[in-house]
């Protein structure tokens, strides 16, 4: 993680470069990488770094307490905590993040389950991808959040325009990663099975789905965080219970201290959630070079 | 000629999915009210352009997301190869990007409304957050990887440090970045729309729900394809930028 880019900070025997070779990320995570690191070794990289939020926090709690930021604009660490713990207790916390977590894995749920087949038969069938290419191409970068209202004229202000609205943000980095994933398996892979009498399906599910996983697992992980920022925005435009609701709330009756919560709380959901991919990738990958390294 | 027959073969079924919407929504069971057909959203683009209200709304949204998108590019690129170049920043800098990265960008908007009321600040603000993040890692990952013994010549031939950022690690990392760049232009827009949705009196979000709660949903369905379209556009004139930059790399 901390691998110096230049040879005269090396401070740790950690550190210095070439002792821990590829942890850089592979291509086609580009972005997961930074996040790969944290909690890894307690080095003393990571002692200052926690030391580091420490300082931060008590920076926070110790300008609100001296009144040089207005409360409203920036309630006091320890009353944003405190609410925290009392939601805790009150078990609201518990009903807003799992309501947000249903919507958001149910949404995400039903793109996977659209997306990884028809992946895989645009890779195989030219038909299909002759009709679903340019679809995607075109789907793939537009902002999906606005066709939201879209959603709410078919389906509602309830839960099932959320779902809808999520499934389809998570639609197109899944079906993309599938379809590129697949492309690109080794065929001379396949044609070994082939010729040792593998039938269609035993191929698709031996060779090309386990070649083709780590592309689709990068998938997930573009298309998870997409999934919370699109619950989070269903749930403040359309109100109700669940996290963005709740902040929403707090917000107009100017409850700053409950905004704040509502923060902390999605934060930690979200940092959750993605740790919780990572360990799912390492464990799938657990045959991988990726994972060995 | 042939080039052309291969484009209209290959986007084709964009149309037939146009046709499949214009016979739904014209002899479907489908109120119109559900689905406006083609031809009246196409109508009602060509009012909205006549009484400029997209263009104004337009206007104040991408002026938003340029302003909120340009310094995140700026400010993310220049955080991202200090922290790889220097230990000090790294250290400061890295335990921030931890908590942020995996936090629901759209989360913040309760806050910036707080903190800056429903003008431009607040969606400026947002972008700039949201954009940043992907820049940051993506500048760094990228800076990290630039080959040592490059940095050891030009420190042995001379350079100075500031050279040595822009000259040999600046390049260095410039793949990684620019495609961290592409993920953050595609955050700009969704938190653009998002943030308008929620809290605006101008831009395309607005204009969105406005027509929406009016009823009017054939131009609700024109702004909403507008946006998508300038969505797609930027990406795909991004995507050329990228190949011209990057056309030094061997393929």
């Amino acid at each position: 993680m901390n691998r110096s880019a230049t040879p005269t900070v090396s401070a740790t025997p950690m550190e210095r470069p070439g002792s821990r070779p590829a942890t850089a990320p592979g291509p086609g995570a580009p972005l997961l990488g930074a996040w790969r690191g944290i909690g890894r070794r307690l080095t003393g990289d990571t002692m200052i770094q926690c030391l580091v939020v420490l300082v931060l926090l008590a920076a926070w709690e110790t300008v609100t307490r001296l009144g040089l930021v207005h409360p409203f604009l920036l309630p006091r660490l320890s009353s944003v905590l405190m609410r925290i713990g009392a939601n805790v207790a009150a078990g609201t916390v518990f009903a807003d993040l799992g309501l947000t977590l249903y919507r958001a894995a149910t949404g995400f749920a039903i793109a996977l389950v659209v997306a990884i087949p028809l992946g895989v038969l645009m890779a195989r069938n030219a038909g299909v991808r002759w009709f679903f290419d340019p679809l995607i191409s075109v789907g793939f970068p537009m902002p999906k959040i606005s066709f939201l209202p879209i959603f709410i004229l078919w389906f509602g202000i309830f839960d099932t325009s959320k779902i809808v609205m999520i499934a389809f943000s998570c639609f197109f980095p899944l079906v993309s990663a599938t379809y590129a994933g697949t492309l690109g398996v080794d065929k001379w892979v396949v044609w070994s099975a082939r010729s040792f009498g593998a039938t269609q399906n035993e191929v698709l599910r031996e060779v090309v789905l386990p070649m083709a996983l780590p592309q689709i697992l990068t998938g997930v992980q573009i298309a998870v965080p997409v999934a919370l920022i699109t619950t989070v925005v269903t749930e403040m435009l359309m109100g109700g219970p669940g996290i963005g609701g709740s902040m929403m709330q707090a917000g107009r009756f100017a409850d700053s201290v409950g905004v704040f919560a509502g923060i902390v709380e999605i934060a930690l959901l979200g940092a959750l959630v993605v740790r919780a991919v990572e360990r799912l990738r390492a464990y799938l990958l657990a045959w991988h070079p990726e994972t060995r390294r | 000629m042939g080039s052309l027959a291969n484009t209209a073969v290959r986007y084709a079924p964009l149309l037939i999915v146009l046709v499949m919407w214009e016979i739904i929504a014209t002899a479907g069971p489908l109120s119109n009210q559900l689905l406006p057909d083609v031809m009246s959203v196409l109508a009602a683009l060509w009012d909205l352009i006549l009484d400029g209200e997209i263009i104004r709304h337009g206007l104040r949204s991408l002026t938003r997301a340029a302003a909120g998108f340009g310094l995140a590019v700026l400010v993310g690129s220049a955080a991202g190869l200090l922290m790889a170049s220097f230990r000090p920043v790294r250290l400061l800098v890295n335990p921030v990007v931890q908590i942020f990265y995996p936090m629901p960008k759209s989360a913040l908007i309760p806050v910036m409304m707080i903190w800056f009321g429903l003008g431009d600040m607040s969606k400026i603000v947002l972008i700039f957050i949201g954009c940043l993040l992907p820049v940051i890692v993506s500048s760094y990952n990228g800076a990290r990887g630039v080959n040592p013994f490059f940095l050891w010549s030009a420190r042995s031939l001379g350079a100075s440090p500031a050279a040595t950022l822009l000259q040999i690690t600046l390049p260095a990392a410039m793949p990684e970045l620019l495609s961290g760049i592409r993920t953050a232009l595609a955050f700009a827009f969704i938190l653009m729309v998002s943030s308008e949705f929620v809290i605006a009196k101008d831009g395309f979000g607005y204009l969105i729900s406005q027509l929406g709660d009016g009823g009017a949903y054939a131009s609700m369905f024109a702004v909403i394809l507008v946006v998508a379209a300038f969505g797609f556009t930027a990406d795909r004139l991004y995507g050329s930028f990228v190949r011209y930059q990057l056309r030094w790399r061997e393929p």
